[in-house]
């Protein structure tokens, strides 16, 4: 089961939805791990669609499970990239090449679909318009707000920031220009004095 | 109760000003200019934006809104274009009629219910008729910043096309305008098709224009935060009807040409608004009891709101029934 309803939390927490064909010239599908199984889903109220469709799929640990079902949907494009940093400048590409009346969906973890929910902003879609389905791994991708790196899928609280060390606490604060959550660090008052790290949403 | 300071009347704040210019520009619309009174500069404001100007005819007060046309960036004049409409409720007839040059009028400071969308990377403007009116101020604004734009303006006749010939001289390439009378007509889908992402579109003109527009832009997949629109209903006469205000605590009668908000002004009571025309949600007013049907026409409420009976908009909507008590 790749689903996970995420408790309620404070406004500036990305709610997710569930993906929904809509009219559009084109459809650009960007997705991780088992977000390949709200695609899969998607195809199950629409198959047309996929005729037009442009599909970006990053597997991650799940290796070839979805492949050969996502190919079987016969989408216009589709393209297996080994991380979402390699797939970025094609995303950039397919955006700039785009015009209104592509619909964006993605689907898989908050770290791959809050960055292409960026590039698709910077392209002048509103984010509001992009729909986003949470699937698989509840792993974080956080900014240190001391030395603003940022350390991807973060599964524990608090962790250490992977540029500067500082013990971070795991904020619901998010940024949609960053992509990430806020990490705060948690010992400043009282160095060292840092809680036992707890898995996220146990 | 929020923070800031209460305003002491309803509607924005007003401006005395004296009208120094008054240019027919054909059979059917007339452009005013304004020069403020006091002789400071006007606000600033966003183009887009409207004034309501208010007259007094006959010891009765109209309130019409106007986009503002003239240049955003000229803090000296505002200048709005008034369509007379014979059969009308007879604001823009009193503008054609009785406004002479040197006369002092009192208009509102500028509210803006359709803005530019300056994140948008290119602005396509949908102009019906006098609806071409906010999109002067908003040529202007694009023209010194630099942005990119295009007009496609629809008119009756070449007669009665107004600035169409002004628009087309300065921007032959940006302004596309089609006569009705010639059978041109905007070719929307075409249109719409193949804009680079990021592009919005602005329309003002009759409502079948606005929902053509949204309706077209919808199937062709356009996210509708892309597609903005203005559109200022004139309330419609109907059959007058009796409304308690229970804070007011009084009882008052709305007759058949003048709208709940006008009836409530003529009463003393000080009732919210900004646009008076269904758009901008200031008048929004909720109903305590009712018993009979409400003729909503507002854009500012949903359909459950409509459905629900807890909620009217008086600037704009109606009642039919026996018993209507409201909460203002």
């Amino acid at each position: 089961m790749s689903k996970f309803k995420f408790p309620e939390s404070i406004r500036s927490r990305p709610v997710y939805g569930t993906l929904k064909p809509r009219p559009g010239k084109g459809h650009l599908m960007i997705a991780d791990a088992e977000g390949a199984e709200a695609l899969l889903d998607l195809a199950a109220q629409d198959t047309g669609m996929f005729r037009k469709a442009h599909i970006i799929f990053i597997p991650k640990a799940t290796g070839d499970t979805y492949v050969d079902r996502l190919r079987a949907l016969e989408p216009a494009q589709f393209y297996i990239g080994p991380s979402y940093e390699a797939s970025v400048p094609r995303i950039r590409r397919v955006l700039s090449d785009a015009h209104m009346g592509l619909q964006v969906y993605l689907a898989g973890t908050e770290g791959l679909m809050g960055q292409a929910q960026n590039e698709a902003m910077n392209a002048g879609i509103p984010h509001t318009a992009i729909q986003t389905e949470h699937r698989g791994s509840v792993a974080r991708r956080m900014q240190c707000v001391h030395c603003k790196g940022i350390t991807e899928d973060v599964m524990t609280d608090p962790f250490v920031c992977s540029h500067c060390g500082l013990n971070l606490f795991v904020r619901d604060h998010y940024s949609r220009r960053l992509a990430a959550f806020q990490g705060v660090c948690i010992d400043a008052e009282d160095p060292g004095n840092v809680p036992e790290p707890v898995e996220l949403y146990k | 109760m929020s923070a800031a300071p209460q305003k002491a009347k309803a509607g924005a704040e007003k401006i005395e000003v004296v009208v120094s210019a008054i240019v027919p520009l054909n059979d059917l619309v007339t452009r005013f200019e304004f020069t403020r009174r006091d002789g400071l500069p006007f606000p600033p404001f966003s183009a887009g934006a409207h004034t309501v100007v208010e007259m007094q005819d006959e010891g009765r007060t109209r309130l019409n809104p106007y986009s503002l046309m003239s240049d955003p960036a000229d803090q000296s004049v505002y200048a709005i274009s008034v369509r007379r409409d014979d059969e009308g409720r007879g604001g823009s007839l009193y503008m054609h009629r009785n406004v002479k040059l040197g006369d002092v009028m009192t208009i509102t400071f500028p509210v803006n219910l359709f803005p530019l969308d300056l994140r948008g990377r290119k602005h396509v403007f949908l102009a019906g008729g006098i609806g071409i009116t906010p999109f002067m101020a908003m040529i202007a604004h694009l023209e010194r910043m630099g942005g990119a734009w295009e007009l496609h303006y629809a008119c009756r006749s070449k007669a009665l096309g107004s600035y169409a010939d002004e628009l087309t001289r300065r921007y032959p390439n940006k302004v596309h305008v089609y006569y009705d009378d010639q059978d041109q007509a905007i070719a929307l889908a075409d249109l719409l098709d193949g804009q680079p992402l990021g592009t919005h579109v602005y329309v003002c003109g009759p409502a079948g224009m606005i929902k053509w527009v949204h309706d077209t832009a919808a199937v062709h997949g356009w996210p509708d935060e892309n597609v903005h629109s203005e559109e200022f209903l004139a309330p419609q006469p109907g059959k007058p009807f009796e409304v308690r205000l229970c804070k007011s605590d009084i009882t008052i009668q709305v007759g058949e040409h003048e709208s709940l908000l006008e009836a409530m002004e003529r009463c003393g009571v000080d009732a919210p608004f900004l646009c008076r025309g269904g758009a901008c949600g200031q008048c929004e007013t909720d109903v305590v009891e009712a018993e009979g049907e409400f003729v909503h026409r507002d854009h500012w409420l949903d359909e459950d709101d409509h459905a629900s009976g807890k909620k009217i908009m008086p600037c704009v909507s109606r009642f039919v029934g026996t018993t209507l008590v409201l909460d203002r």
